[in-house]
């Protein structure tokens, strides 16, 4: 069951990619390459994201773990001189297909920033926002999203009394769970995670964190994390990655507990980095 | 080893004192200095404004926004049309520099930052701000003047668009730079489009910026006698048309300031004081109405 990535450019089997078998694949990676101009941050990256579960990326600064998850909703190519090689494949269907409109890809795929970025609006409008730029206006759709997405992410008590103050009058982790209800008002089968928790106090993060292991009932939760600890709370499984390849990949407690890779261990054990 | 040590402490407290001592002196030295030369700045301003209440109050009656200036040698009248006519131009000024720089401005910022033809139209909105002004009013007399055969306010409008629209361009870019990119990443992560993005994110979070550069503009626009001097020409009736030679405050102030009757000098004087202050109240209203929302 436990596989370590080689770094070959020749295709990579399908099954060395996923973990485990009996776990639907969902996002698969496929040979690939990515770059900031001249500069390549990433190196033939090869693994299968399971469905309905949560899989952390954890790895040094720079390591390529932020810049993949930003592929995945094709969000790095608003960034200038950005160029990929090899393919990412959500549900069977490549991404990067001729036929796939960038629109309609990232309204599949929920994203949480690392820092909450509530637009200085209300409440309300904050989580419609999502079903207003599709054209659904239908107040009581609009009503029922609010309440549905608010009570998934445990806000809806506290703020139902004041849905239309501005948001940016909330708490940090409040706005960052406000943040969440968004990305999934509009029901997306993903969500990615761009470390949710590292401008938060233990409080809130712990909220969150309660939060995601619920969340992954609904959506494949993909979450970047600096928190080894975080990662070994909320994730199925774990991708380490180091200076833009994939090291090692598998389940959570195994990465954890008995990991293969030399590199892996000195990194969860604090040996470097 | 310890008296040796203990010197030397001494020596350092010494020595500490008389530098903070120095430092101290010094730091007081140059405030005072700070505050002085901020004080002498305003030298300049309230003299004018002294200058101008004392020389154009005697003047100043409800008749002079009302009244048509006198010819001449003669007493009585007022500058009215002077007042219409510069607003006026400045009205035909805006309509015309402000759509165009403000979806320039959202094109630079928004649709194409990185391109080349961004560098170049920021470049040259740079070099156009240190155009002088009579160039302009050169420019719009060759342009429309000669082709229409008559001064007008459509001819000054032009000219002072041409003064307006890289200040509005260029600080409607900084005002849409200003607009925290996660507000972008956010509604682009929603899978909102460009359009949305721009139209329902960045835009209302910059207009109140967009509009007090707009203002500023405005007001430097309203001051201006060089691009309206030979392109609105003067005229000393009431404006019927938008195509025929106008009146504006500051060509007024320049011609009766230059002329031998006391009572036309005098009037010149409460015109530029109507002018000042409107200049002043439009840069207050600026403030006021927009400075808050986007801190």
């Amino acid at each position: 069951m436990n596989q370590q990535i080689k770094n070959s450019t020749e295709q990579v089997p399908s099954e060395v990619m996923s973990p485990s078998s009996d776990m639907e694949t969902f996002i698969k990676v496929i040979n690939f390459n990515f770059f900031y101009g001249k500069k390549q941050t990433l190196f033939n990256i090869n693994f299968a994201i399971p469905t309905k579960h949560v899989t952390s990326f954890i790895g040094p600064s720079g390591s390529g773990k932020s810049t993949l998850l930003r592929n995945f909703n094709r969000m790095n190519e608003l960034l200038p001189g950005v160029r990929h090689e090899g393919d990412i494949a959500i549900d069977g269907k490549s991404i990067f297909d001729a036929s796939i409109e960038i629109i309609a890809l990232r309204r599949r795929i929920g994203m949480v920033f690392q820092k909450s970025n509530p637009f200085p609006r209300s409440i309300y409008e904050n989580v419609v926002f999502p079903l207003r730029i599709m054209g659904r206006n239908k107040r009581s759709l609009l009503n029922e999203t609010v309440e549905r997405s608010l009570r998934s992410v445990a806000l809806w008590d506290e703020v139902k009394d004041r849905l239309h103050e501005n948001a940016l009058g909330l708490s940090g982790g409040q706005m960052q769970r406000l943040c969440i209800a968004r990305a999934i008002s509009s029901q997306p089968e993903i969500l990615l995670m761009d470390e949710p928790c590292s401008a938060l106090d233990p409080i809130a993060t712990a909220k969150i964190e309660e939060l995601i292991v619920e969340l992954k009932k609904e959506f494949t939760i993909v979450i970047v994390t600096h928190s080894m600890q975080q990662a070994s709370r909320v994730s199925d499984l774990t991708a380490f990655f180091n200076f833009g390849k994939l090291i090692e990949f598998d389940h959570t407690h195994r990465i954890f507990t008995a990991p293969i890779e030399k590199q892996t261990e000195d990194y969860i054990t604090g040996r470097f980095g | 080893m310890r008296p040796n040590s203990n010197t030397a402490v001494h020596f350092f407290l010494n020595h500490e004192k008389k530098t903070s001592l120095f430092r101290l002196w010094s730091n007081q030295f140059l405030t005072v200095l700070c505050v002085l030369f901020s004080l002498f700045t305003l030298v300049p301003l309230f003299s004018l404004l002294y200058l101008l209440i004392k020389k154009g109050l005697p003047l100043l009656h409800f008749s002079v926004f009302t009244k048509l200036p006198p010819p001449p040698g003669l007493h009585g009248g007022g500058f009215g049309n002077a007042i219409v006519g510069t607003i006026t131009m400045v009205g035909i000024a805006t309509l015309l520099s402000a759509p165009l720089g403000i979806l320039g401005a959202i094109y630079i910022s928004e649709y194409a930052p990185h391109s080349s033809l961004t560098a170049t139209v920021r470049f040259i909105a740079k070099l156009l701000t240190g155009i002088p002004s009579i160039i302009c009013g050169a420019f719009a007399f060759a342009l429309v003047v000669l082709h229409t055969g008559e001064f007008s306010a459509l001819a000054g409008g032009v000219a002072l668009s041409i003064l307006m629209l890289p200040t509005i361009l260029l600080t409607s870019e900084q005002a849409l730079i200003g607009v925290p990119s996660s507000y972008r990443d956010a509604s682009y992560g929603l899978g909102a489009t460009p359009f949305q993005t721009i139209w329902c994110i960045v835009l209302p979070e910059a207009l109140p910026a967009m509009m007090m550069g707009m203002m500023l503009a405005v007001a430097r626009a309203a001051g201006e006698t060089a691009p309206v001097l030979f392109t609105a020409l003067f005229s000393q009736q009431w404006a019927s048309s938008i195509m025929e030679p106008t009146a504006s405050l500051s060509v007024l102030i320049y011609n009766f300031s230059a002329l031998p009757y006391h009572y036309q000098v005098q009037m010149a004087w409460t015109a530029s004081l109507v002018l000042v202050a409107m200049v002043t109240g439009i840069n207050i209203l600026a403030q006021l109405l927009f400075r808050r929302k986007f801190q």
